[in-house]
C-alpha cells in the first residue's frame, strides 16, 4: 500500500516537474508546479506528517502559485515566449555543465550514504502517533517555538524586510521620476 | 498508515470497506440534494423578501425547479469559445466542483458528543464516526481545500480568453487570497481554545452553550469568520466576482451547458459546506443546546441520530442568514472590500488572537488576570493608534503625491 502511494505520488511529482520545464505557456507551467506540490503533500501524508502536508497545500499551492498566476495574468506575459532569442549566449552550455555537476553530486551522495539511508538516523524524532491525532502538530510547535525560536523569528523578520524593501523600491522609482 | 477513519487503521476487511463506500455515497448524494434544495430555498426566500412568488410550477412549491434547470443545462450545447485555452477551460469547472464536495467530508454529521462522548457509533459491529473522514489535521484540510477552490475561478476566467471573465477572476482570486488570512486567524482562536485540530475534537469541546466557541472565544472571531467566509464564498455583499453591471457575468461568462452547471453547483455546495463549518467550529455541530446541566433533548430518538437533527437545524439558520444577506445588503465597492479585509478584519482577528493567547497563558501560570488584561488592552490600544497613524500618513501621501500604482 505504502509502495503504491509512493509510486503514484512520485509519478505526479515527476510529471509536474517535467511539465514546468517543457510546457511553453507560463500558465501551464505554473499548473504543472501545482501538480508537483500536490505530489509532495501526498508523500508527507504517507509519512504521517499530516500538518506539513496541509501547510504545503495551503501555502505553496494555495498562496504562492496563485500569486505566480496572478502576476502572469496581470503583467500579460501569458503569451508563448520565443525561446530562440538568447540574452546570454553562454547560458545554455553553462546550464548543462551545472546540471551535470549537480547530478554527479547527488549520485555521489546517494552512493556514499547508501548504508546510512537504510537505518534511521539518530536526529529524527518520529511523531508518537499513539499520543492522539495532534502529536504531529504539538511536536512541530514545540521545536519551532522553544528550541528554534530565534531562527524562526529571524526568518520572519527577513520576510518582513523583503516586503518592506519591495514596497520601498517600487515607490523610489516613481518619486525620482517626478 | 493513513488513519483518516478509525475503521481504516487495521487490516482492511469487507464490512469496513462497504461502510466507508456507503458513507462516501451518502455524503455525495446528501451534498447534491442539499445543493438542489438550497438553490430552491434561496430563490423562494428571496422571492418572498422581494414580494414575488418565485418558482411555483415544477413540483409542490416549485421544489423541483433546480432539477428542471439542471436537466435543461445538461441538454444545452457545450460551447468552446474560439480563443479559449481548451484544456484549462475544460479543467476549471472540476477544480471548483471537486473541492466543494471534498470539504464536506470532514464535517461531523451526527453522533453522540454529550458528556465527553467521543461521537463514535457502532455500525454492524464496527466502530466509526458519522463523518466521512476525520483526518488529524481536521480544519486545516478545509482551509487547504478552500485555497484550491481559488484555482477553479481563476483559471476559468483566464482560459476563457475574454476580457470580462479575466477581470472577474483577477478580482476573485485577490479577494479570496486576502480574506483567507482573516479566516485563518479567526479560526486560530477556536483552535486555541479547543486544543485540537480535528473537527470531532472541536465538537466534543463544546458541550454546553457557554462552551460553544462563539461565546467562549468572545464573539469577535465568529463575526470575523462569518464575514471572511462570506467573502470567501463570493456571495453577496462580496460578489464583485460576478458584478453583472460591470462584468457581464464575471468569471463564468463564457461558460454554458454542464460546465456552467458545475460552477453553479459548486457555489451553492460551498455555501452549504461553509455553513456546516461555521456550525461545527462555533456552534457545537451535532451537540444539542444545553444550558448548564439542562439539555434540550428530543425524546424517543437515539442521541447519535439526534445530533444529525441539531446539525441540520443549525445549518438551516446560517443558510437562511446567507440568503438574508443577499436580499438586504448592497454590494461593496472594490476598494471598500480590500479596506475591510486588510485594515479591519486582519488586524482585529490578529489582536483578538493575541489577547486570547495571553489570557490562556496567564491562567496557566497563575498570573494576576486583572493586571494581564489591563496590560494587553493597553498594548492593543497602542497598536491601534499606531495603525491609525499609519493610515493617516498614507492617506496624506496619497493626496499630495497621487497613488503609486
Amino acid at each position: 500500500m505504502e509502495f503504491f502511494v509512493f509510486v503514484c505520488a512520485a509519478l505526479m511529482i515527476l510529471l509536474g516537474a517535467v511539465g514546468v520545464i517543457v510546457r511553453k505557456h507560463p500558465v501551464h507551467a505554473a499548473l504543472s508546479l501545482v501538480l508537483t506540490l500536490f505530489g509532495v503533500a501526498v508523500l508527507f501524508v504517507a509519512q504521517d506528517a499530516h500538518f506539513l502536508a496541509a501547510v504545503q497545500v495551503i501555502v505553496y499551492a494555495g498562496a504562492i502559485v496563485v500569486l505566480f498566476l496572478f502576476v502572469i495574468m496581470l503583467l500579460g506575459v501569458d503569451r508563448v515566449e520565443n525561446l530562440r532569442t538568447e540574452p546570454l549566449s553562454a547560458q545554455r552550455p553553462l546550464a548543462i555543465i551545472t546540471c551535470l555537476g549537480l547530478l554527479a553530486v547527488l549520485v555521489a551522495a546517494i552512493v556514499n550514504g547508501n548504508g546510512v539511508l537504510n537505518e534511521r538516523g539518530e536526529g529524527i524524532n518520529l511523531p508518537d502517533l499513539q499520543n492522539g491525532s495532534d502529536a504531529n502538530t504539538v511536536q512541530l510547535a514545540e521545536s519551532i517555538f522553544s528550541r528554534y525560536v530565534v531562527a524562526f523569528e529571524v526568518t520572519s523578520v527577513l520576510l518582513v524586510i523583503a516586503v518592506v524593501g519591495t514596497v520601498l523600491l517600487t515607490r523610489k522609482a516613481k518619486s525620482s521620476a517626478k | 498508515m493513513i488513519a483518516l477513519d478509525s475503521l481504516l487503521v487495521d487490516n482492511l476487511l469487507w464490512v469496513p470497506l462497504i461502510i466507508v463506500l456507503v458513507k462516501v455515497l451518502v455524503v455525495f448524494v446528501v451534498g447534491l440534494l442539499a445543493t438542489m434544495l438550497m438553490v430552491w430555498f434561496e430563490r423562494k426566500a428571496i422571492a418572498g423578501m422581494q414580494n414575488r412568488i418565485g418558482p411555483n410550477k415544477t413540483g409542490p412549491f416549485g421544489i423541483l425547479q433546480t432539477l428542471a434547470d439542471g436537466i435543461k443545462l445538461f441538454f444545452k450545447e457545450d460551447l468552446f469559445p474560439s480563443r479559449a485555452d481548451r484544456f484549462v477551460f475544460a479543467l476549471a469547472p472540476f477544480l471548483s466542483f471537486v473541492p466543494a464536495f471534498l470539504a464536506f467530508a470532514i464535517i461531523p454529521l451526527g453522533g453522540d458528543f454529550r458528556n465527553g462522548s467521543s461521537g463514535e457509533v457502532t455500525l454492524f459491529g464496527q466502530v466509526t464516526r458519522v463523518q466521512l473522514a476525520d483526518p488529524p489535521i481536521g480544519v486545516l484540510f478545509a482551509l487547504a481545500i478552500s485555497s484550491i477552490a481559488v484555482y477553479g475561478i481563476m483559471l476559468a476566467g483566464w482560459s476563457s480568453g475574454s476580457k470580462y471573465p479575466l477581470l472577474g477572476s483577477v478580482r476573485a482570486s485577490a479577494q479570496m487570497v486576502s480574506y483567507e488570512a482573516a479566516l485563518g486567524l479567526s479560526l486560530a482562536c477556536v483552535l486555541l481554545l479547543a486544543g485540537t485540530l480535528s473537527t470531532s475534537g472541536i465538537v466534543s469541546a463544546q458541550s454546553t452553550i457557554t462552551d460553544w466557541h462563539f461565546i467562549s472565544t468572545g464573539i469577535v472571531p465568529f463575526i470575523v469568520f462569518l464575514i471572511a467566509a462570506t467573502a470567501e464564498l463570493n456571495r453577496p455583499p462580496f460578489d464583485l466576482v460576478e458584478a453583472e453591471q460591470e462584468l457581464v457575468g464575471g468569471f463564468n461568462t463564457e461558460y454554458s451547458s454542464i460546465r456552467f452547471a458545475l460552477f453553479y453547483l459548486a457555489e451553492f455546495m460551498n455555501t452549504v459546506t461553509m455553513s456546516a463549518l461555521i456550525v461545527t467550529l462555533f456552534f457545537g455541530g451535532p451537540q444539542p443546546i444545553a444550558i448548564g446541566n439542562f439539555v434540550f433533548d428530543i425524546p424517543l430518538l437515539p442521541n447519535a441520530l439526534e445530533g444529525t437533527f441539531w446539525l441540520l437545524a443549525k445549518i438551516l439558520v446560517f443558510l437562511y442568514m446567507y440568503i438574508w444577506f443577499r436580499a438586504t445588503l448592497p454590494r461593496l465597492r472594490y476598494d471598500q472590500l480590500m479596506d475591510l479585509g486588510w485594515k479591519l478584519l486582519i488586524p482585529a482577528s490578529l489582536g483578538w488572537f493575541m489577547l486570547l493567547a495571553t489570557q490562556r497563558l496567564a491562567r496557566q501560570n497563575g498570573w494576576n488576570i486583572v493586571l494581564v488584561t489591563g496590560a494587553s488592552i493597553a498594548v492593543l490600544v497602542v497598536c491601534y493608534l499606531l495603525m491609525q497613524a499609519a493610515f493617516a500618513k498614507s492617506a496624506r501621501d496619497r493626496s499630495t503625491q497621487g497613488t503609486m500604482f
